[in-house]
């Protein structure tokens, strides 16, 4: 004590000096900190809760387990999976799947992005594409629906420019291919039941009983996991059919 | 210096000349002899141009950026020509299937999910032992590519200063303490990986492998405060990664060594370094032995090792010459 005392106080550049740099540091911590809790804002306000990749947990466990990696992009072989950008706050760096653009078709078969996630965000407790549960199909326009116009359709789904991919079974059992490559030609338009990838999750049924009568419409069943494939594939602009994400199914 | 001496100073203590009775006598011998020779103008010129051409080496620099893109590339490379050596992004990976988890990541996401994964657990062990091994904060100068970024944005600052267009303003140390701290008490009670929104180490990272990303306005910001506020400012005062690493490397046999001989102390390491406070040692008489690692906060750039026209600063493996 008695040394510090009799120490002079420091000149007054020194001290102003001092203060500036606490004063800096405080700023730019404040900044730094403030940055990162500024990516509240983007989770706190979403209302559209994006389409996350198989097997993923509650939202907010999620965004917590997740360490963005992106391992799970690295191994989908469609590139279904992409990652969120600054926007997302919190949820940046984390993978979600722009269906209209590239949906999941399973084309792995064995939901390689669950068995590639290093932190169980993909939750490992599933084997099955069937037991998957992303969100459910709904029927968003029913009036542009083709099927339910008794429509068919003819050509390139999403025309020549998609660059969308998908695996045809009957084209090669495991290289998917893109959607522009794969024309169709359909009496009736039945492309979301068709390229669904899990077994009874969508089907088309009478819209009467007059047998005459072609009208179709899709209707999901509670088997959907909500890969999306059916938006993607559906060629009407915007898509008639749409993945609420995290939805859960309810019998209509 | 002892240990916790050198993590005090990592962790915002200023460095200070060490009291009379903590040198060695050899070392107290060596300062005594120095202080009793007075130099003649042709030794101080002769010192003079051998710190001069000390700076156009650059052999160490060159083999850590090398070693740095190839790391990167070698994300990059995995991913896109599918050579899987090493998927993932630096916040966690597999290297030839094995799980590898960024300790700060791994801390964010344990924090904020309060789970302890199985997978975290064996990725930071492996990265853990194998930073220990390779020096701490080696990670830092040698693999993050924010650092490389950073060294090109500091070459800039100098060159201004130089021009005296720009000036260089210091922060407290002790910020990085207290961005840590608040950090990691914001992941656990916010339950969201909050440090992850803004890590320069990600964004670029993640950048590089999976394509460009509005994020990295993020790191062009912290760059230009680089370039024209403060030298150096996210990895010297503000990065959590770096104190993660700075205690892995507190005990880490591969460190940079002093050895005050045949040193001028003209103090051109101090100016190149990162993290001046690690060479306080290389003062005139601050020495307390004749061998002498620096401290946890160096990165093992090498950039001391390359400018020092003396040699006495070099890498060492603790122990290895008595081991041979």
């Amino acid at each position: 004590m008695s040394q510090s005392s009799k120490r002079p106080p420091p000149p007054a550049h020194v001290q102003q000096e001092a203060r500036r740099k606490f004063l800096r540091s405080m700023l730019l911590g404040g900044m730094a900190v403030g940055g990162g809790l500024a990516g509240w804002l983007p989770v706190a306000r979403a209302h559209d809760l994006r389409l996350r990749p198989p097997g993923a947990i509650a939202e907010d466990d999620f965004l917590a387990a997740c360490i963005k990696c992106g391992q799970c992009v690295q191994v989908c072989p469609v590139e279904a999976i992409v990652l969120a950008d600054l926007k997302d706050g919190f949820g940046m760096g984390t993978p979600y799947i722009p269906a209209r653009d590239q949906a999941c078709d399973f084309s792995c078969d064995a939901v390689q992005c669950i068995l590639a996630c290093p932190t169980g965000a993909l939750t490992h407790e599933l084997s099955k594409k069937e037991e998957v549960r992303m969100g459910v199909a709904r029927l968003d326009k029913p009036d542009t629906c083709l099927a339910r116009q008794g429509l068919g359709f003819k050509g390139a789904a999403r025309g020549a420019d998609f660059p969308g991919l998908h695996r045809y079974e009957a084209v090669d059992r495991w290289k998917p291919i893109l959607v522009a490559d794969h024309p169709y030609d359909l009496e009736l338009c039945d492309l979301c039941v068709r390229e669904c990838p899990i077994e009874g999750a969508i089907a088309l049924v009478p819209m009467s009983t007059d047998p005459t009568d072609k009208r179709r419409t899709p209707e999901v069943r509670q088997s959907c996991v909500g890969c999306g494939m059916c938006e993607m594939i559906c060629p009407t602009e915007p898509a008639s059919i749409v993945i609420d994400s995290r939805s859960v199914w309810r019998p209509s | 210096m002892s240990l916790i001496q050198s993590l005090a100073i990592m962790l915002g203590r200023e460095p200070t000349k060490p009291r009379p009775d903590e040198y060695e006598p050899e070392a107290q011998a060596l300062h005594e002899a120095k202080r009793a020779c007075k130099m003649t103008p042709e030794q101080r010129a002769e010192i003079n141009r051998q710190t001069h051409d000390a700076h156009k080496v650059h052999t160490w620099r060159n083999r850590r950026w090398l070693t740095l893109l190839v790391v990167n590339l070698l994300f990059v490379a995995s991913y896109h020509f599918d050579v899987q050596l090493i998927e993932g992004a630096l916040t966690a990976s597999r290297v030839i299937g094995f799980h590898f988890a960024d300790l700060n990541s791994a801390l964010q996401v344990t924090l904020a999910f309060k789970t302890i994964l199985i997978n975290l657990i064996i990725g930071t062990s492996t990265v853990l032992f194998m930073w220990w091994l390779l020096g701490g904060r080696s990670f830092c100068s040698w693999v993050c590519p924010y650092h490389l970024l950073a060294e090109i944005a500091e070459m800039l600052h100098l060159k201004l200063a130089a021009k005296k267009l720009v000036k260089d303003r210091q922060l407290h140390r002790r910020t990085r303490v207290v961005l840590y701290v608040i950090f990691a008490v914001s992941a656990l009670a916010s339950g969201y990986t909050v440090f992850e929104t803004i890590s320069p180490t990600g964004i670029v990272s993640r950048a590089m492998i999976y394509g460009p990303s509005w994020a990295l306005t993020i790191v062009v910001f912290l760059l230009v405060l680089e370039v024209f506020y403060s030298r150096r400012l996210w990895c010297r005062y503000m990065c959590p990664i770096g104190i993660t690493y700075a205690v892995v490397g507190a005990v880490s046999p591969l460190r940079v060594a002093y050895t005050p001989q045949d040193c001028h102390h003209e103090g051109e390491c101090r100016k190149v370094c990162l993290v001046p406070h690690v060479l306080d040692v290389t003062k005139k008489g601050f020495a307390p032995s004749l061998h002498q690692g620096i401290g946890a906060d160096c990165t093992r750039c090498g950039l001391c090792v390359d400018v020092c026209p003396t040699g006495s600063l070099k890498f060492e493996v603790k122990g290895l010459d008595k081991l041979l």
